[in-house]
Order: structure tokens, then C-alpha cells, then sequence
């Protein structure tokens, strides 16, 4: 299998383990990934706020090149890129004059798009073209006695999603589960990290934040998993922040889905990046050894 | 008497197809009983409907409710007369930015105009220029809370300070300006993505 890989801007830097340990899964399944070339900054939610046609046109670049490199569906591994490029699929569909609109701008650097790649997270990818069991089978190294908290976050599933429930989702539970961990019941699994409000109003995020830190906590989850730089990063990087401010003592393991996975499935801790996290990550770690 | 930002919004809300939309709302308060960040709010989704239906325009556009809003769409997905409300926040955000009505203390549009600059600059969010000139252009001192992490992170690689541009800048430019002509023949204010 082939697929076609938008990485993104914080995969690109701050999220580098994500990305790493992304394309590692991707190899022990042997998925063949190819990047969009030159890709560009999907607008995130920032884009939208300023000016949302801009934003869509900027976006589309993307679609163009993908068109062009002649594949039907892309793949992301975060969730914000997941909304901002499923958004401009949106717009394209409402209307044709819509999509004259796009491909207006777009011909000013003589590109098009037709409007025909699918924008697909790496979650759903692994669960639905891959499938659980296949995932099962090329365990190698079940991460026995670990209790895993699976933080789908929001975007991840709302408002597109159609391969997962949008309020209560499940896929990504699934495939930690094939990757031999306990999944613990976990309420706030869809519940949202803050985003980028951990710059703007730092005091929101934390409090989100600190909701979730204590719920997974109290039912004695071994670290959480994310599907989502943004979330990995408000989740890993603002533990002693809360500690001091509310007076609490989380030291919560924090690590991308696809470290977790790439353990499973045999590949070595340093190839995952795992020398890139913020938070220890001893408790996973052990879960593998022997 | 009709004010002057309640004369734009009207105009505004009569090009917006989500907008006009939300006179659809029924007051039911599922918006609010599950929006996430709805105590740090002026006003509630619910009441934000409320006020625009009821002619308290001003008050509405000057909330901080939509730069509150975490876009997280658990509203989106809930409301029974499937409003668009998250899309609805931007646009007020969009508004609120065109007209100098985000209130004092809300330093989102800053934050969101220097994401976009990033892009028309690089084509690529170039992460610690970014929340480095967020932050002098709003809270110098802010750069110290976030020192440390921006220190663990360097130390994991995870910062890189030279900034990649892209390629395919042209490209990107010629596709910003001529967009910009486009928006310019609309409003360009319109929240039409759903």
C-alpha cells in the first residue's frame, strides 16, 4: 500500500517524534509513504479567523500538488490539519461557484484542483484499510500491563468524522488494544486540549487541561496516548505550570499514539524518537521490556 | 437609533449564510450545557443568539465569547436545529477584527494575524517566530512564562529558529493576491464553509 503523507508544520518541528514515529509504523506495516512536495501551512484555525477564503485558497495548494502527484486520498496525523483541509473539501462541494472561486486562485499559479482528494487521519487509515487484526498479527511485543489512556481529542472526530462516533470514539482504542495494552474507560477522551487558547488565554487551557490530567489520574492510567500535536504538546509541556497553580502533583507519561504502536510492533525505542519527549516515559517503556 | 457597528453587522449577517442561520435557534441551551469553556465567557452561545435575535447587537460583537470558543465543535455536532455555531464564532471573529471591536484583554486576533503572516511569509508556521512576536506584540513578559519549555523543547530539537520557506513562494503569493482580488468583489467575511 501507497499512501500520500501531508505532514504538517509542528510534525515538521515541535512534533518531530510524531512524525518519526508516523513513518516508522507506517514501515512495520509496510505502508509506502510519499510526501506532498513543498507542501504548505494548512491555515489551521488562525487562517479562519482573519480571513476565511484566503485561508481555503492557501490550504488548496495542497489538493493541487496531491492532484497532480496523481492520488485520490491524503493523510494526516493531525487533527487540526485533518478540520482546515476538510474544510476547504466543504466549501468546494456547497457550490460550483465555490469551486470556480478556488481554482480562480489557484490558476494565478497555474494550478487546479478538482476537488477529489479525500483528507484521511492516520488513525482511521490503520483501522480501516489496515484493520485491527492485521495490526494484531504483526505484534511482536504486546505492551503487556500497560494502561493506556487513548486521547482521540476533538478535531479528531468533530464536526467530519465518518468512520468514528463524535462524541464517544472508539477506533483509537481499538488499535491500542491490538497493540496488547489495557484501555482504560476514559470520559474525556473527545474532550478538547484548548489548542492554541493555551497561548491566548493560558488559564482556559489549563483548566482542560487540568480536567483531564485528573480524571485519567484517578482511574490509574500508565500515560495518555495523542492523536495530535497540539494536544501532545498543552498535555506534555504544562504539567508543572497546573502542579504549581492548582496545588496538584500529575507527572502524567505523554506520547503519541505512534510511539506506543511502533513499540508494539517492534521497532526500537530511539527510532521512535521517544529521546524527543518532554515528559518520562518510563512506565511505557517497561511495559515492553522481556 | 441604529448604531453604526450595528448597521455593519446587519449588512454582515445578511451576507452570511450561517449567520442568517442561526435565527433558526430555539434557545434549548445544548450549546451551552456543552460547550467546555462557556464559564470563561461574556456570554453563552445560547445567550450570544439571544442577544443578536433581540437587537443587542453591540453587546454581542463586543463578547469575548468567540475568542473564548476552543473550536472544538462539541456544539456543532449537538445543536437539534444544526447551526453551524463554531463556524458562526469565526465569523464573529472575522467581524469583530475587520470592525476593532475584540474587547480589551483578548489578544486571539493578534495571534491568529501572526499565524497568517507566518504563512504569507514562509508558507509554513515557523513556530518559534511566531509565538515570539506574539508575545512582544502583546505580553513581552509572556516570553518568560514560556521560556522554559521553549528551553526543554531546544534541548529536544524540537525548536528549530532558521525558518524553511518553501519552494513553491511564488506559487503562494500569486495564489494570496489573487484570492485577496477575489474577497475583495465580497465582503469576504462570509461564514459559508460548512
Amino acid at each position: 500500500m501507497e499512501i500520500l503523507y501531508y505532514p504538517g508544520c509542528s510534525e515538521e518541528i515541535s512534533a518531530s517524534n510524531y512524525d518519526k514515529s508516523a513513518r516508522k509504523v507506517c514501515e512495520a506495516l509496510a505502508i509506502k509513504v510519499t510526501d506532498v512536495t513543498d507542501w504548505n501551512c494548512c491555515g489551521a484555525t488562525n487562517y479562519l479567523s482573519v480571513e476565511e477564503f484566503m485561508g481555503f485558497a492557501v490550504a488548496a495548494r495542497n489538493f493541487a500538488i496531491a492532484e497532480k502527484m496523481g492520488f485520490n486520498q491524503m493523510m494526516v496525523v493531525c487533527n487540526g490539519c485533518l478540520t482546515a483541509l476538510s474544510k476547504v473539501n466543504q466549501y468546494m462541494e456547497k457550490s460550483s461557484e465555490n469551486k470556480n472561486k478556488i481554482n480562480e486562485a489557484l490558476g494565478a499559479a497555474g494550478l487546479k484542483y478538482e476537488g477529489k482528494i479525500k483528507v484521511r487521519h492516520f488513525i482511521d487509515i490503520l483501522a480501516n484499510d489496515i484493520g485491527v487484526e492485521k495490526i494484531k498479527q504483526k505484534v511482536i511485543r504486546p505492551l503487556k500491563n500497560l494502561k493506556v489512556a487513548a486521547y482521540s481529542g476533538c478535531q479528531l472526530v468533530r464536526p467530519y468524522c465518518d468512520f468514528d462516533s463524535k462524541e464517544f470514539p472508539t477506533v483509537l482504542d481499538g488499535l491500542l488494544n491490538a497493540a496488547g495494552a489495557e484501555v482504560i474507560d476514559f470520559e474525556g477522551k473527545a474532550r478538547c486540549c484548548g489548542g492554541m487558547l493555551m497561548t491566548t488565554k493560558e488559564e482556559v487551557a489549563q483548566k482542560l487541561i487540568k480536567d483531564i490530567l485528573e480524571e485519567v489520574t484517578r482511574k490509574g492510567a500508565d500515560c495518555i496516548a495523542t492523536a495530535c500535536p497540539l494536544c501532545q504538546i498543552n498535555l506534555e509541556g504544562y504539567q508543572s505550570k497546573i502542579n504549581s497553580k492548582y496545588g496538584t502533583n500529575y507527572n502524567m507519561e505523554i506520547v503519541p499514539f505512534t510511539q506506543l504502536l511502533g513499540l508494539a510492533l517492534g521497532v526500537g525505542a530511539q527510532e521512535l524518537a521517544f529521546n524527543k519527549n518532554l515528559t518520562n516515559t518510563k512506565k511505557v517503556l517497561s511495559g515492553t521490556s522481556g | 437609533m441604529i448604531s453604526t457597528i450595528e448597521k455593519k453587522y446587519f449588512e454582515f449577517e445578511k451576507s452570511s449564510e450561517e449567520l442568517e442561520c442561526a435565527k433558526k435557534c430555539i434557545q434549548c441551551g445544548t450549546c451551552a450545557g456543552s460547550c467546555p469553556v462557556v464559564d470563561y465567557m461574556d456570554s453563552s452561545p445560547r445567550k450570544m443568539f439571544g442577544l443578536l435575535r433581540g437587537g443587542y447587537v453591540e453587546e454581542a460583537v463586543k463578547s469575548n465569547t468567540p475568542w473564548i470558543c476552543a473550536s472544538c465543535y462539541l456544539c456543532t455536532v449537538r445543536c437539534p436545529k444544526e447551526i453551524k455555531i463554531t463556524d458562526i464564532m469565526y465569523a464573529l471573529k472575522r467581524f469583530a477584527t475587520r470592525e476593532k471591536t475584540v474587547p480589551h484583554g483578548i489578544t486571539g486576533s493578534v495571534m491568529a494575524e501572526t499565524f497568517a503572516n507566518m504563512i504569507k511569509k514562509y508558507g509554513r508556521n515557523a513556530e518559534a517566530e511566531m509565538l515570539t512576536t506574539y508575545f512582544l506584540k502583546t505580553n513581552p513578559f509572556g516570553l518568560m512564562g514560556i521560556a522554559p519549555m521553549g528551553m526543554a523543547l531546544f534541548m529536544k530539537g524540537r525548536i528549530v529558529i532558521l525558518p524553511h520557506t518553501i519552494k513553491g513562494k511564488n506559487e503562494l503569493d500569486a495564489i494570496i493576491n489573487k484570492a485577496k482580488e477575489i474577497v475583495a468583489g465580497d465582503l469576504g467575511l462570509g461564514a459559508g464553509s460548512m
